[in-house]
């Protein structure tokens, strides 16, 4: 069974979800894989796994390394893969062993009058598009939810988030082009919404300048309402290779990441980087972005990502 | 052959510096006087490795390593001193080789097209401005026609982009991304622009929806020129993106974005090696003009993990002002470096970007370094203490008495004893600028210079605890 958004966003009394929208994130990732010439399936599928066989090792970490999973976290993965006894079932040994090093399953920390969310990261992840598609699940979920356009850097980022605000039905809190995101950010959060979620421009975390801008919005938004932001999640395009890593290393150190958002899921790509995020640094994934859809945005559960990566 | 050989597993992973494991790997080749098997595979493992970090797919490297043993077993690495450098020159050479084959201009016609497409958040329609305005600057009268119908707002951004760069963009009431093409070309031809470039919506390589569409885009536009951009950032997927684009609409080359990050772009490698289409620009940068022709060299050092002199000095000239520059260079010439020469070496050093990636710009620096960690925070306090001096004081310093140094330290939230070693500090700085101005090349300062600026153990630089359980 799937993660559903009701445990995500730790609403006991939530809905039960219909098996066909539960489907949908598996069904997806499922989908995408089998387009995907070289699927992790055909190199772990070709006839049984023996464990006595180095082809069949050097395939195995092939298989991980072509998911994006990373050098490191892949001779972790092995290392355990070869204390365990018993590997008759790769695929599911594997998959318990991915759906290990995620630790147990995150939820968004909602609990705050106003839950102020904080949504970081590179260039061209997909921030304003996942912050569009949550903003509309939360409204589902009963929350009323404000916009904060604190991307005042790139051309025409506010008018994509104020689309997406009124996709969502959110209320939308603007600035002016080259202004300053910090100020944005503290109008936002000074709404009287359930739920905040700030939008920041992409930028590289090796800039020191941007990056210092965005620990100034943190400040800000810090200043404003005790313990805010509750949340900042990095969103992490699921095509990124190891600078992953890197990404979730120094964005953590500048703004403290709660959670990650992997983006483009519905790609050939596996994002196997989460994987090794998660090895390295123990961040929890959250969210998964599966289209471009509204519903295209899912919770994340370990265990479908793990099984999707090594789909039988 | 695996990968990883199990009982070195998480050892392989830790590389500074490859020239050094492949020294290691091969050092005791030479004293043999014959090829050692063994020695030669240990070697190109750490290649392998290093390839796979750096993001290159994992069959391009099996085939790339293939090619470099053969050149390694040459008589140049058996005859080397130092085997290990010798190799990863033979990669580096091979590396720059490859990815330098091939046209990296742009082909120009009566009229030129140019079309760009990839994945979505690439850098397409910031790329498509950047493009616009080089060409721009070199004489020709280019327009951005504005093919992205999908995304929120992308239309708005290039409307933007083109005001900022007065280029005009030619925008379409339509859904349909061929029409909007059409209609854009046609009317930047009948306005007299002799090159347009047509940016399209990013889409996925599995969408077979939108590759149609792309490729009809292009049956319209009849591009003299189709550019795949590519984030640096991408990994192992970078192949299947290049192939499934070079399937349906066979771009002549690639734009490289998102390099002022740090990311070794092993992407760059796979796709010339899977399509065999050169590499033409490179994007680095937030700002319009950031868009480079691509030097193949610097990419397979910074593949390699390797120092990018080039890189650095250009970054150092373009956090410097010019009048700073010869103003800097006048007074270190005349032996003074007060305060505030201080902070201005200071804030351009943070200009350059993160302590860390600058020094590993410096060839032999990391292996200097070692397993250093610079602590960016103790920066900070070096500038607060600076900023806590009355003008009076950053100017001339022998002011500084022990009350000044008490209400310094007071003002900056640092330790009397921390005001007085960056004192110290400036002192030997100031030598060492005399020494300069005299022609005379000082010791670099290292271990027995004053704390805050050295490169010394409990100040500015700390070791790094080796992680436990390392093997």
């Amino acid at each position: 069974m799937a993660r559903s958004w009701g445990q995500l966003l730790g609403d006991s009394d939530a809905p039960a979800e219909s098996e066909v929208e539960q489907r949908g994130f598996f069904g997806r990732l499922r989908e995408s894989l089998g387009k995907s010439r070289r699927a992790l399936t055909e190199q772990l599928a070709v006839a049984a796994f023996d464990p006595g066989d180095d082809a069949s090792w050097e395939r195995l970490e092939e298989a991980l390394i072509y998911a994006d999973v990373g050098v490191r976290a892949t001779a972790e993965l092995i290392r355990r893969l070869e204390a365990r006894q018993d590997l008759n079932e790769l695929g599911a040994a594997l998959a318990e062993e991915i759906a290990a090093l995620f630790g147990e399953p995150a939820t968004l920390d909602l609990a705050h009058e106003p839950a102020v969310l904080l949504v970081v990261g590179v260039n061209g992840t997909g921030k304003t598009t996942t912050i569009g598609k949550l903003a509309d699940k939360l409204r589902e979920h009963g929350r009323t939810v404000t916009l904060g356009a604190a991307d005042t850097f790139r051309a025409a980022a506010e008018e994509q988030l104020e689309i997406w605000a009124q996709r969502a039905g959110a209320r939308f809190v603007g600035g002016e082009r080259g202004g300053d995101p910090a100020a944005v950010a503290y109008d936002a959060v000074g709404s009287d919404t359930d739920v905040v979620i700030v939008d920041t421009a992409g930028r590289l975390h090796t800039q020191t300048n941007l990056m210092d801008e965005l620990a100034k919005v943190r400040r800000v938004i810090a200043a404003r309402i005790d313990g805010a932001p509750h949340e900042v999640l990095l969103v992490v395009d699921a095509t990124t290779g190891q600078n992953g890593l890197q990404q979730a290393r120094l964005f953590s150190e500048v703004v403290g990441v709660t959670g990650v958002a992997l983006t483009k899921l519905d790609g050939s790509a596996k994002g196997g980087i989460a994987v090794a995020i998660a090895y390295e640094l123990g961040l929890p994934v959250k969210l998964v972005g599966v289209g471009e859809g509204l519903d295209d945005l899912r919770p994340f559960d370990a265990g479908d990502f793990a099984r999707a990566l090594v789909a039988e | 052959m695996r990968w990883f050989q199990r009982p070195q597993l998480p050892c392989a992973v830790v590389f500074d510096s490859l020239a050094d494991k492949l020294q290691g790997a091969l050092g005791d080749l030479r004293k043999k006087g014959k090829l050692d098997e063994e020695a030669i595979s240990r070697a190109m493992r750490e290649i392998r490795l290093a390839l796979l970090e750096a993001d290159v797919n994992f069959t391009v490297v099996r085939d790339f390593v293939a090619r470099v043993r053969e050149q390694a077993l040459g008589e140049d690495v058996l005859k080397s001193l130092t085997p290990g450098q010798q190799v990863v020159k033979v990669v580096h050479d091979e590396l720059t080789a490859l990815m330098g084959e091939g046209e990296s201009g742009l082909a120009f016609g009566k009229f030129t097209v140019i079309l760009l497409a990839g994945l979505q958040g690439s850098g397409k329609t910031t790329t498509s401005a950047k493009l616009a305005l080089a060409l721009r600057k070199q004489g020709r009268k280019p327009g951005l026609v504005a093919a992205d119908l999908q995304r929120p707002a992308a239309i708005d951004q290039l409307e933007q982009l083109g005001k900022q760069i007065q280029v005009p963009v030619y925008r379409t009431e339509t859904k349909d991304a061929v029409e909007a093409t059409r209609s854009g070309i046609e009317r930047a031809r009948a306005d007299g622009l002799d090159t347009v470039i047509v940016d399209t919506a990013g889409r996925l390589q599995i969408d077979e929806e939108l590759m149609a569409e792309l490729a009809r885009v292009r049956d319209e536009a009849k591009p003299h020129n189709i550019l795949l951009v590519l984030d640096a950032m991408t990994g192992q997927e970078a192949v299947n993106v290049a192939q499934a684009f070079n399937e349906r609409i066979a771009f002549d080359g690639v734009i490289l974005t998102k390099l002022d990050g740090d990311a070794r772009g092993g992407a760059a490698l796979s796709v010339k090696a899977i399509t065999g289409k050169p590499i033409k620009f490179a994007s680095t940068g937030e700002k319009v003009d950031a868009l480079e022709v691509f030097h193949p060299d610097r990419m397979a050092s910074r593949i390699l993990g390797m120092g990018d002199v080039l890189t650095l000095i250009e970054r150092a000239e373009a956090a410097v002002e010019a009048d700073d520059q010869a103003e800097m260079e006048k007074r270190l010439a005349a032996g003074q470096f007060t305060f505030d020469d201080f902070l201005k070496a200071y804030k351009m050093l943070r200009r350059m970007g993160p302590l860390q990636g600058i020094l590993k710009l410096i060839p032999g620096m990391k292996d200097q370094l070692g397993d250093v960690d610079v602590d960016e925070n103790q920066l900070g306090r070096v500038e607060a203490i600076v900023l806590s001096m009355t003008p009076q004081e950053r100017r001339s310093p022998i002011v500084i008495d022990g009350k000044r140094r008490i209400r310094i330290a007071n003002g900056s939230g640092a330790t009397v004893e921390q005001v007085n070693q960056l004192l110290e500090a400036r002192k030997q700085m100031e030598k060492m600028m005399k020494q300069m101005g005299r022609g005379k090349m000082p010791a670099l300062p290292n271990q027995q210079a004053p704390e805050p600026l050295s490169a010394g153990r409990k100040s500015g630089v700390k070791r790094k605890k080796k992680k436990a359980g390392r093997r």
